[in-house]
Formats: C-alpha cells, structure tokens, sequence
C-alpha cells in the first residue's frame, strides 16, 4: 500500500526524476520505513537516494498506511510530524471517515487536498479548517458545473459501483445487502 | 445537433473511469503489464474524441498510471489542451497531470505559457489557484521570465486564497530567474505584514528559505520579523522564523541579546513540543552557549521518546561545531545509543563520535566500533561504519592517529569484510610480498575505479621496495620471479573500464617488461626503479585545477584534433592493443554465451596464448596455475574465497596494537616522570622523516612514528580565491543578491508585451557607455550598513528610506571617455589619468522634492588620493543637502580615502523645488595626491546634468487606470514626431523605457500605450505610433512645461537611434 508516497515525495523534491527513478525512490523509501519496528522513532536518513544528507524522511505510520514526507533542514522535524497529523485529519473530513481504499479510488482527490496544503514542495496552510473549506468550495464548483450532464454520470458510477464487493468503505458484505434489495424499488 | 451530442456523451458514459481502471489494475493482479497497455490503448483512443470530458478522463487516467511508473510524456499535448479546458473540473485534472510529468525538458511547455497567463488571470479564483499550485511544479527559466509580472501582479489579489498562493510560487520564480528577486521583493517584504495569516505564512516561508541560503542579505529584515516573532501565533511562522534568527545571529551578535527575552517567554508560555524543541535549539547553539543547555540536552536523549532522543543527538551534533570539549563529556551516552535498536539514532550517535575522538580515546572509540561492525546486520549500516571508521582516523590528515601500525592493522581487517567499499583504499605502507600478491588478485577488479588506479600505483610502489631488498639479498631468481608476478597480472587492470586505470596500468606494464629485459640480461635495476618513486609526490589539493589561470591564448573548448565522424568513433576501442585478453578477467563478459562457444574461444585463446610472448607457459607461483585453468571464465570473480584471513606477517591484530600502544603510554609517562627535561620521545620504529607539526603538549601523547603529515599542494600559480566552497552549480548561488539596494530602471520584470528579452538588452551594445546596472562592490555597502547601525535607530530609519528608493539614472559623459568598464554609472569625470568619477542620479520616492546622487571614485593611479571634497554651486531650484551648520561654500568631504587601484562609492542628497525642468550644476572636487614623492593638491571642475528623465520612476499600470487617467481630462496634452526612425517597435519601446524610465501599459500592433509617474506625482501618459519610417508621440501629463522637457529629451534620444 504505498501509493501515496509518490505526491509526497515527488511534490517536494524540486527536480524531477524520471518515472523508473521514481518508482525506485518510491520502492527504497517503502522499503526502508516498513521495516522498521512500531516504537521506533519516525526520522530516517535515506542518504543520496533522496537528494543528499540535508534531506530527511519523516513518516507516520496509520494501520496500513505510511505517510512519508521528505523534507530538508529547513523544516521543524516536530512540526512535520504535526503536519501529517494535520493531512490525515483533513483526509478523514473530506472523506468522511476515510479508510485506505478511499484513497486507493479516488487518489486525484488526495491529491487535490495535498496541493492545498503543499505547493511546489513548500507548506501552503496548515489550518485545517481553511483547507477543509476550499475544498468544499472547489467540490461545489465542480458539481455545480457537472450540472445535468453529470446526473447520468453519476447514476452509472453508482451502478458500477454496486456490482463490485470492493466498494469503498466498509468491505464486509453486510453493506451490499444494504444496497441491493433497494434496486427493486427504480423497476 | 444537441442530440448529437446527448448519444456522444452516452456513448461514453460507460468508459472506464479513473475508479474502474483502479479496481481493474486489482482485479488483474498477475497480468497487470498486460492489462495496462489494453487500458493505455483504450486511452489512446479517448484522447483522439473531440469532447473534452472524455479527454478529461483520459487525462485523469494517465495520472494515475504515471503514479505507477509509466511514461505519459507523450501526452504532453492532449495534457495541455484539458488544461485549457473552460470548466475548472477538467482543467483541474489537466494541472494535476501537467504537475505530474512536466519538467524542464517538456518541449510543449512553451505552449503553456499564455494558458497559464490566462487562467491566472481568471476571475474565478479556483482558476487561478490550480494554475498556480500546477506552475509550481513544473515552472521553467521561460516561463518564470514570461510569468513573474503577472504573478507579482497576483501578490497584491483581493483574495488571500490568491496572495498566500502568489507569495509562495514566488521562491520558485527567484529560482528560476534570479533577476526578478530584487524587482519583487519590495511587495514581498510587504506581504510580511498581510492581514491574512495565511499570506503572513507564505511571506515568511519565501523569505526564510531565501535566507537560509543567503542570511547575510537579509540582516535588514531583523526588526521586522522580531515584531512578528512577538506578536504571531502561528506556531509555523515562529519555528519559521526561529530558525531564521538562528541563522542570522552568528552574523550579527548583538541580535542575540535581544533575542534571549522574547525566546524564554515562548519556550515558558508554548504548548507545542515542536516550537519548544525548535526554541531550546537556536536558544543553546547560537546564543547562550552554557554546560547547563547540555545537561538539558541529555535528559532529553535519555527520555524514552524515540524521536526526542533523536533531535537531542541532531541538536548535539550543532553543539559540537562551536564546543566539542563539552560534548565530549557525554561519550558514555552517545555510546551507548550506539546499542539502540533504532538505525536513525545509531547513525547520528556516529555523527556526534566522528567529532568526539582525541588522540586519548581514538583507539577505544575505534575498537567499540569494530566490534559493531561484527554485528552489523544491515550493509547500509555496516557501509556507514566502515566509511565513519575510515573517516574517524582519516581527520585533518590523520591528526589524531599516534600509531600507524595500529591504523594499518584496522585496514586490514576492514578489508576482510566483504564487500567492503573502502578498506583497500590506503594500505600504502606495508612492505611485504603477500601484500603485493594479495592486491594482485582478481578480486580487486570489483572495486570501483578510483580505487584501482590507487591501487595499481601502490602496487609498483610496493613492487620496487621488494625488487631493491631481494636485489640487496641478492636474490636473483626471486627478484624475476616477482616480475613475472606483476606482468601476469597487470592485463586485467589494462582491460579496466576505468580510463585511470587503464593508463596507470599500461604505463607500468611497459615499465615492468623492460625491466624483466634487463633482469634477463642480470643487470642490476632496482635501484633506478626505486628512484622513480623517490620524488616526493604530495597529493594535489582538488581545487587545484581549478585554481590554475587558464593561459592566454588557450581555448580549451576548441578541439585540438577535429573530431571524428560519428561511424569512426562508434567503431573505436581504447583497448585494441590488448585484444588477445579481452575476455579474461572482464567484469563486462556477457552471461548468455553458451558452452561450445565457450570452448571454441577457450580453444582460440590458448592459442593466441601460446603464440604470445606475453604468456608464461609454466610458473612457480600457484596462482599462476590456478589462472590458466580452463574453466577459470566460470568462476565469477566475486566468489574468490577470502575467508582466509589476508595475514601480514608482522602485524599484530589491531587489539593488540591497543595492548601495545597503552603499555607504550605507560611507559612514556614514567619516562616523563623520571626525565621531565626530556620533552620528547626518542623515534621508535621505522625511520621515517620528522616533521615539526608535532609540537606536543603535555597531555598530548607522543606518536609511536612520526609520519609525515602533509597539506594538499598547490600548483605554483595557483590564484587565492574565497569562492572555493561554493558550488558553481548550486542553484541558491543566483539567488545571492543584495537586497539593500535600491533598484535600478534597467531591474524591472519583462511586461507580458515584451517577450525578447535580447532587445531589452541591446543598448548595451549599441551606446557602449550606457549599460545596464552592475552590481556595486559589496564591501562598501556592508561598511554603509554598519555604520548606520552603530549610529543607532535614527539611522536605521533613514537607512529604510534608502532601501525603498526607486533608482533613477541618467547618464552624462563630460570630459574623458577613456572609461570602458561595464559600469552603469556614467562618467563624470575623469582626474587627470588618475582616476574616474561616474555617478547615477536615483529619484527618491518618499521625498518628493530629493534626489540620491551616488558617485563612484575610482583610482587608476599609482598614487593615494585622500582628503576629498565635493562641492557643487547651487542654483536656486537645485541645491546640495549639506550638514547643518556649514555654508553654502562648504564642501562635503568624501568619507574614505582612495588607495591605488580602489573604488569605493558615496551618496549627496540633492534637494530641488521644481522637477519640470531639466537642471545643470557646477561643481568641483578638491583632493591631495600623495606619492612617494610628496603630496599636491588638485582640483577638478565637472557638471552635473539633472535630465528630467531622471525625476520619472518607472511604475507598472494596469489598463484600466490607465484609461481612467486619460478620461479625467485634467492632463495637458503635447506631440512630437521623428523621422527616419529605423529600429523595430519593440527596441524602440525598449529604448523609451530603459532611457526615460517608462512602462509598457498596453500593445497593439505598432501602437503602444506607455506610462510613468515623477517623484513629485506627476502621471505621465504616452501614445507611441510607429508609420513607415517615422514615429509619432502623443504625450499627456498633469504639467505641460515637464511634458514638453520630456519629449524634447525623447525626441533627442530617438533621433539618435
């Protein structure tokens, strides 16, 4: 589940790498955090993989999910902690109680909330309520603009949706029991 | 035709979308490659739909599989054309996209430009924002040029989403185009104070990473951020600008006192773990250093929390830079974190040891890390120990290192390790013969190549120390034997990729065989092999190329021979000679090459073998046999066994050594006791040459052999330069920029209309004595800078007022034009070939009624000038501000002396009372030449010309104001018109605004509107219309006597043109 390490990192490096360089840095960088034990501390020295020794990864670990930042000597190693905190909290506003495959589905999305949050590799806002109201606004404007085209869009995404068990959200399978005996009613 | 498109967007309704193309990545777990390249064709097809919310999606879908690692680059059109999508959703994905996989090697980017000058220019701010947050990622030198004006533009925005957004792409465009720094940072500085905290955020993050880098340009900016560091709450600005201060402090110690107070405060009121680790940091490393901030220190690396055990080492390891004795004192700690569980501790308890270590406790340090090194587990850990191992003894030229044997022994039992990276790299003084055969194995080849080329020349070293003692022993047959050994097996360093390698290794393959001649011939060589070496040859200082002026006359970019074509080339290998031995040995042989090749060219070799003189059939040395074994291809270098201990016959094991060297100290202290006269010891062991460094004190501990320790060599000419540590590369350089300065006209960011920068730059090479602004030395504005200072805060403020001038210049040449320098500042005159005098005239905005004449005086004498005095006439409009108390008569003197070859600057303050005229002074300056010979006292009349050019700030405005101004109907109007006008449009409008100061409103075809404003507040408002061959001007201003001067001045400068 290492996916969302890819905007973390590649947001904050100022020079790009090439996909096959980042697919390294993504894979080394996930190899080195998940191997390391629960009551460790959350630094890591990656050394020239990630641009030298000015630069860090701080990470946070929820469940299944490793949030790593990398950041140079510039950023308080304590406030970037907090400023995970403050992403994994947004995340769970914008997405109502977010679990992993909120992020696997929609993972433009979270990318839309980081840039809110980081931009071009520096700290935008830290506020959480701020952010959480941009992207209110940002999501009303899009439905907004969707309008009536986007209805029929809608209905077919939730249809496919249905079909599958691996719906976001809950997996257990009291969900789709749910949902199902309430298509009779559209026949 | 709606209908149309109501069945099109059905149609594509059921097209995967980005959820559909996740869950299928899933559902396809073991033939995922597959079935992406169906998705990307899938993709493919979507994109060549004319309805931009499929495309959209396509687009959508692409992110995400470079999110997985697959090039989208050839995209890179279809990205941008969803970027430029009306409705924000699509143009959200295309930013999104574009963010992802544009770089500066995009060649569509260029495209981009106007897009993004569009949408940032949007009234819809999620427009905006998205271009913004899209462009920081992928922002290039062009479109940083193209954009800075619009973006600075957007700093100023109604809505602080906007601002905070602007303030902080900003750092990106200074680091881009470095030349918009000193035009933005005015309103930069200003955001510092938004009423938005978010924007306040922003400012303060620019600022601080341009500080970082740069602290010494932003000393000025002190006051401002204590204020906000007193009155903020955002724990972000304050770490922020904590640690700013903690930078800044070490250039200006007096900040520190002040500092203490407002620190103590936040480190007792603050909740926040992260601003109170951030304060107790800067609080213990820069300002008040104490045993006590330490003691704090250790309790937090012994607390239980990992991560505060960690930055207790992080803020040690500052401590230790300035005070390494008081770290020094927590050893057993640091050791003992080097038992923690965690690496990241391990490693920074390895920082801190690296400068602990003394003469005294090297040898136990040493020893505590090779027992770590045995229980390594990671090789990325065990690579670091080795590298601090090496590091640790290795120090200021192996300051620390008493016993050499001691140190040799620890080399070689790094060099047991495998995979060892560094071990082998400085067995240099070890003078066996298993030595020697011990580097000669194969193995050797995976070593990087810098360490062969090493290697190969301690190898010769070597071979002729044990060539003159078998010699001396008179072993002949041994002596020959050893030369076979080495011809045998310098071909594979031949064959090395490594082009040092290569060369060394030929150069003493050579060598050796003829010496083999010799000794065939019995004649005696070793003592002329050994005098190859007898040169002392001290390692070159790796600056050293550089230091070395190029010579006159020497291009080194120009071929020496034509180059080859590129077929010759492709064909051309630098190891032809050898191509008998190409296989063996090689680290490059392919694995796929199957067995009956193999025996064929087994076959092939052995003739060539056999055929070559090169070849020894049969040797004593069994090595030998084992190499001309015929499956030796199959043996993969790396599996040579080296669980045998590499034993050196003489060398005790390193434990030993530190036995031997503590019986040693031992015994030396008793010999102090018994003989205190005696400061030093005798030599033991080898002889090796004295060197006068080691001046011990008492609890120095005398080395067991004195080793010469030796600086780097200089090449003879080398020229002394301080720019030494700085990176020709690094980006942050550009960004070094003095910010005190006030700006110049010519300092202004390139207006959307003017996109050719080259034409902006021309006046340069068409009026060689009017050039663009170039830095003024430094030295002088940092003497400025302190001498306000002391004077206190009076001072200061004035200071301030200077830093927000606009720069106004006007160039006057009057007497000598022997003055080529690029200066901007013109000439005013030049003294008798003794020097020149060229001054700028900077209008001053916060007076409307001042402007700053800065006069640069240079000595091009050989003499001293001293004692000089500038005086001017006054007229009755124009007058010199002179220092209360003094007549109009007085002079005022130039605050420095002028040795030869020295220019250094100073400012008069002129004050006028109407700025509608152009002005002319008369003035004289008095100085006293002093040579060898005496002294003579001189004089020089010059004029100083006020063009009322020179009284216009250029100030950007935006169209609307400008056509509000132009209806007012309170401006009086005035018209020129030149002919035979042959320059483009746009050099044209280039030379009205380097030259008179103005600004490009707006631009169409061959008519341009133009503003600019007069420190007294006069707008001034021009039409430019280009005809066929000549140019007509419309001028409108608040003052027709300043408008008409003004135009007489254009007219004069375009009839030049």
């Amino acid at each position: 589940m290492h996916l969302q390490l890819s905007r973390e990192i590649n947001s904050v490096r100022s020079v790009k790498e090439s996909e096959d360089t980042q697919q390294q840095i993504i894979r080394e960088t996930f190899h080195l955090v998940s191997k390391r034990d629960e009551n460790v501390c959350n630094f890591l020295e990656g050394g020239l993989l990630i641009g030298g020794s000015d630069n860090k990864l701080i990470y946070r670990h929820y469940a299944t999910l490793y949030f790593v930042f990398c950041v140079d000597s510039s950023e308080s190693e304590l406030g970037i902690l907090d400023l995970i905190q403050v992403f994994v909290e947004t995340l769970d506003k914008c997405f109502e109680n977010v679990c992993e495959l909120d992020l696997i589905f929609h993972v433009d999305k979270v990318h839309n909330i980081l840039a809110e949050m980081v931009m071009g590799g520096m700290v935008l806002e830290t506020n959480m309520n701020e952010i959480v109201t941009q992207i209110d606004a940002q999501n009303k404007l899009e439905k907004s603009e969707a309008g009536l085209a986007g209805a029929p869009a809608r209905a077919v995404s939730a249809v496919k949706n249905m079909n599958l068990p691996e719906i976001p959200r809950n997996i257990n399978i009291g969900d789709i029991s749910i949902k199902v005996p309430n298509l009779p009613t559209f026949k | 035709m709606a209908l149309k498109m109501v069945k099109g967007s059905i149609d594509r309704m059921f097209d995967k979308n980005l959820q559909d193309l996740v869950r299928g990545i899933r559902n396809h777990k073991e033939d995922e490659a597959k079935y992406i390249s169906q998705c990307i064709d899938e993709i493919k097809q979507e994109l060549k739909q004319d309805n931009i919310a499929v495309k959209a999606n396509a687009v959508c879908k692409l992110t995400y599989l470079q999110m997985l690692g697959y090039d989208i680059s050839w995209a890179a059109f279809n990205i941008i054309e969803v970027m430029s999508a009306s409705k924000f959703t699509f143009k959200r994905i295309g930013y999104l996209a574009a963010s992802q996989c544009f770089h500066e090697g995009t060649d569509v980017i260029m495209l981009t430009t106007n897009q993004i000058r569009k949408d940032l220019s949007s009234p819809n701010q999620y427009d905006t924002g998205v271009a913004l947050t899209g462009l920081s990622c992928f922002v290039t030198p062009d479109l940083a040029r193209d954009l800075a004006n619009d973006i600075m533009t957007l700093m100023s925005h109604t809505k602080p989403y906007i601002r905070k957004k602007a303030v902080l792409i900003m750092y990106k465009v200074f680091l881009k185009y470095p030349e918009s720094l000193r035009p933005a940072f005015p309103r930069l500085k200003e955001k510092l104070e938004d009423p938005d905290p978010g924007v306040q955020s922003a400012a303060v993050n620019v600022i601080c990473e341009l500080a970082r880098r740069n602290p010494k340009n932003y000393l000025s900016l002190a006051p401002l951020f204590f204020k906000l560091m007193t009155s903020s709450t955002n724990n972000w600005v304050l770490i922020k600008i904590i640690k700013l201060f903690g930078a800044l402090t070490p250039l200006e110690p007096r900040l520190g006192k002040k500092l203490i107070e407002p620190l103590t405060n936040l480190i007792h009121s603050t909740s926040a773990m992260s601003l109170l680790y951030e304060c107790v940091n800067t609080v213990i490393c820069v300002f008040f250093f104490s045993q006590l901030c330490v003691q704090k220190l250790r309790i937090l690396i012994e607390d239980s929390d990992q991560n505060l055990k960690y930055l207790g080492l992080l803020a040690m390891s500052k401590i230790l830079k300035t005070h390494p004795k008081s770290v020094q004192s927590h050893k057993d700690l640091i050791l003992q974190c080097l038992d923690d569980k965690d690496e990241s501790i391990r490693l920074r308890a390895l920082d801190l040891l690296y400068g602990m270590v003394s003469k005294k406790n090297l040898m136990e340090i040493v020893k505590k890390l090779m027992i770590h090194v045995d229980k390594a587990e990671g090789t990325t850990y065990r690579d670091e120990l080795l590298t601090k191992i090496i590091d640790i003894c290795s120090q200021s030229n192996y300051q620390y290192i008493t016993n050499f044997e001691w140190y040799i022994s620890i080399l070689v039992e790094l060099t047991r390790l495998e995979g060892t990276r560094h071990g082998c790299e400085r067995i240099i003084l070890s003078k066996t013969n298993q030595t020697l055969e011990a580097m000669l194995r194969p193995k050797v080849t995976t070593l990087p190549g810098h360490i062969q080329a090493v290697y190969v020349q301690n190898m010769v070293k070597l071979y002729a120390s044990i060539l003159q003692q078998k010699e001396q022993a008179g072993e002949k047959e041994a002596a020959q034997e050893i030369t076979q050994l080495m011809i045998e097996r310098l071909p594979q360093f031949v064959q090395s990729a490594d082009l040092e390698v290569q060369e060394r290794a030929s150069c003493i393959l050579q060598l050796i065989k003829y010496i083999q001649k010799l000794q065939a011939k019995e004649v005696p060589v070793a003592e002329e092999v050994i005098a190859l070496f007898a040169g002392e040859l001290n390692p070159v200082a790796p600056k050293a190329q550089k230091k070395v002026p190029v010579p006159e006359g020497l291009d080194l970019d120009a071929w020496i021979n034509e180059p080859p074509s590129d077929s010759e080339s492709e064909d051309e290998k630098p190891k032809t000679i050898f191509h008998e031995e190409e296989q063996r040995h090689s680290r490059h042989r392919q694995p796929e090459i199957d067995e009956e090749e193999l025996a064929r060219r087994r076959e092939a070799r052995k003739q060539e073998q056999a055929n070559n003189p090169f070849y020894i059939k049969s040797s004593p040395s069994p090595q030998k046999r084992y190499q001309d074994t015929p499956g030796v291809e199959h043996i993969p270098v790396v599996q040579i066994d080296l669980s045998v201990p590499l034993k050196v016959p003489g060398m005790p094991m390193s434990d030993q050594y530190v036995k031997l060297e503590e019986e040693r100290r031992h015994k030396q202290k008793l010999e102090k006791d018994k003989k205190k006269k005696k400061q030093k010891k005798e030599k033991r062991g080898k002889h090796h040459r004295h060197n006068s460094l080691h001046t011990e004190s008492e609890e120095d501990i005398a080395p067991a052999h004195h080793v010469d320790i030796i600086t780097e060599e200089m090449p003879e000419n080398a020229l002394p330069s301080d720019e030494d540590d700085k990176d020709p590369n690094d980006p942050y350089k550009a960004l070094d920029i003095d910010l005190d300065k006030p700006l110049a006209d010519s300092e202004k960011l390139p207006v959307q209309r003017h996109r050719n920068v080259e034409t902006l730059k021309s006046p340069d090479s068409e009026v060689p004595l009017v050039e663009k602004k170039s830095k003024k030395p430094k030295k002088k504005e940092k003497k400025h800078k302190d001498k306000e200072r002391d004077k206190g805060k009076k001072k200061e403020k004035e200071k301030k007022v200077v830093e927000e001038e606009e720069d106004e210049v006007k160039k006057v040449i009057l007497q000598d034009l022997h003055y080529f320098s690029s200066c901007c500042y013109l000439l005013l005159s030049s003294f008798c070939c003794l020097g020149t005098v060229t001054y700028d005239i900077q209008g001053n905005l916060q007076h409307d009624s001042q402007v700053t004449v800065s006069v640069i005086f240079e000595n091009k004498s050989t003499s001293f000038l001293k004692s000089m005095e500038l005086n001017v006439l006054d007229s009755l409009n124009t007058k010199m501000l002179r220092p209360e108390g003094s007549s109009v008569h007085d002079g005022i003197p130039v605050p420095f002396q002028l040795p030869p070859g020295i220019s250094n600057e100073a400012q008069f303050v002129f004050t006028l009372q109407s700025i509608v005229m152009a002005q002319k002074l008369k003035g004289t300056l008095s100085f006293i030449v002093k040579d060898d010979e005496g002294s003579t006292h001189e004089k020089l009349d010059f004029k100083l010309h006020f063009s009322c050019a020179s009284y216009l700030i250029t100030t950007p405005c935006y169209s609307d104001a400008f056509a509000k101004l132009l209806e007012s109907g309170d401006l009086h109007m005035s018209s020129i018109k030149v002919d035979g006008i042959s320059i483009s449009f746009q050099h044209l409008l280039a030379k009205i605004c380097f030259h008179h100061h103005f600004s490009v409103v707006e631009r169409v075809d061959s008519c341009a509107s133009m503003y600019s404003r007069s420190i007294q507040g006069h707008h001034v408002c021009l039409l430019v219309k280009k005809g066929e061959n000549s140019v007509s001007i419309d001028g409108k201003c608040n003052d027709s006597t300043l408008l008409s001067n003004l135009l007489d001045e254009m007219k004069e400068t375009l009839s030049k043109c």
